[in-house]
């Protein structure tokens, strides 16, 4: 019954479109700025390392704080008019994911031998031949980064609650609108939903699970 | 016999102290040297400063007479071989790994089969080309670490202890193939050694190294 409701469609395809944006957008960010603590050594090194760890571990009720203030009408950026918005949502979870992608990129990439990097270079690599080289040779725990970055999103429920409103047909997702139904006590209802969420969780990991073991055995 | 390379007045630094310092060295073109003197004495230095991959605090490198600065480092290194202690290969196919400094050349592909075919074959890896590298013994991958300096057709050859990490018998084997092999390629070869049969097996010459300074130079 709850499957032939038009509301749990739109609910699940905004919450897959936004945190996908989400974590595309903190691969985008998190990819590069790994690859450069990972490879590169540099004073501050160890500090951004420290706090890049530090954010794996920042609780989405924080964020959602932070994001909803930075956007809220008096806030700094009220002005954008952002706040209730899908487009918050992503932002919250950008800030949630990336720091996963980058904190997972840097110690992928500096768990591998540093002289195949000095060989890649001999070799008469350009510097992005041998970082794709370099990518490519961990592309296994990368993608373990990639499933743990979008993981931290689609299941996160504070962050979307805060930023997003749960606005029917606008920022409802799968978590919030869990919370929504058990809050009113249709337990039936939350479960559904619950279950909905770990089948696309499933889904998706499955399909890049499937992508990296093809690649360990290529 | 010409110059291939000259370095002048060459300073290393590591960790706030010299760790390489020489006045003076020519290596003569087509010529091969080994590098000898105990760990720390600054053999893995000089070829990975002669690769670009180490800065100097001071010091002039001459390639033909013109100093290296005047060309980028990716310029200059696509003119040398480098290959380390441990084969480093990567996650490939054998054919791949041997290819893959020519892809990063841009050598277009029939001249680059040609040449991974053909070093394979003189290195005796014909048969392994499909196989991933992981699957190789030490002895194997590090013919195919060879190979994959060789397609370069390097004017300068820098092997880094290429004998090290292999047993025996299977540095004996590759020590009379690389023997045999060695004056084909026309390239001019640094190596770094322990071993006085490899020096005797290789070289035409030899600088013993400590303290990151030359000991002394001579003919083998």
């Amino acid at each position: 019954m709850l499957f032939n409701n038009p509301d749990v469609l739109e609910i699940t395809l905004l919450s897959i479109k936004v945190s996908g944006l989400a974590t595309l957008i903190s691969l985008l960010i998190g990819l590069p700025f790994g690859t450069l603590l990972g490879l590169r050594k540099f004073p501050g090194r160890s500090l951004l390392l420290t706090l890049v760890n530090t954010g794996m571990a920042l609780p989405p009720v924080v964020v959602g704080l932070a994001v909803a203030m930075t956007l809220w009408r008096s806030g700094p950026l009220g002005g954008l008019h952002l706040i209730y918005t899908p487009t918050a949502i992503i932002i919250a979870q950008v800030i949630i994911a990336a720091p996963v992608v980058t904190g997972l990129t840097a110690a992928a990439l500096q768990a591998l031998d540093p002289r195949l990097r000095l060989q890649l270079l001999g070799l008469g690599a350009s510097r992005l031949q041998m970082v794709l080289s370099i990518w490519r040779e961990a592309r296994l725990p990368l993608l373990a980064a990639l499933m743990a970055g979008f993981g931290s999103v689609i299941s996160e429920v504070g962050a979307s609650m805060m930023v997003g409103g749960n606005i029917r047909h606008q920022t409802r997702v799968l978590t919030t609108a869990i919370v929504l139904e058990t809050n009113k006590g249709e337990f039936a209802s939350a479960i559904a939903l619950g279950i909905l969420l770990l089948l696309i969780t499933f889904l998706i990991n499955f399909a890049l699970t499937w992508i990296q073991q093809r690649g360990s055995k290529r | 016999m010409s110059t291939l390379v000259e370095i002048r007045d060459l300073l290393v630094h590591r960790a706030g102290r010299p760790v390489l310092e020489i006045v003076h060295l020519n290596i003569e073109r087509g010529r091969v040297l080994a590098l000898v003197g105990p760990n720390g004495a600054g053999k893995s230095t000089l070829l990975l400063v002669l690769a670009r991959l180490i800065k100097p605090e001071r010091g002039d490198i001459l390639l033909n007479g013109k100093p290296v600065t005047g060309l980028r480092d990716r310029e200059y290194r696509c003119r040398i071989g480098l290959v380390m202690q441990d084969p480093l290969l990567l996650d490939m196919s054998v054919y791949e790994n041997i290819a893959i400094g020519l892809r990063f050349r841009h050598v277009p592909g029939p001249e680059s089969v040609r040449r991974v075919e053909a070093w394979a074959e003189c290195l005796g890896i014909q048969h392994l080309k499909t196989r991933k590298a992981a699957t190789l013994s030490g002895g194997e991958a590090q013919r195919v670490a060879l190979a994959r300096a060789f397609v370069l057709q390097p004017e300068l050859l820098l092997l880094d202890e290429p004998f090290g990490a292999l047993d025996k018998k299977t540095r004996t084997e590759l020590l009379r193939d690389l023997k045999a092999l060695l004056p084909t390629t026309g390239a001019t070869t640094l190596f770094s050694t322990h071993d006085d049969r490899e020096v005797n097996a290789l070289a035409d010459s030899k600088i013993e190294l400590a303290d990151g300074k030359i000991q002394y130079e001579s003919s083998v």
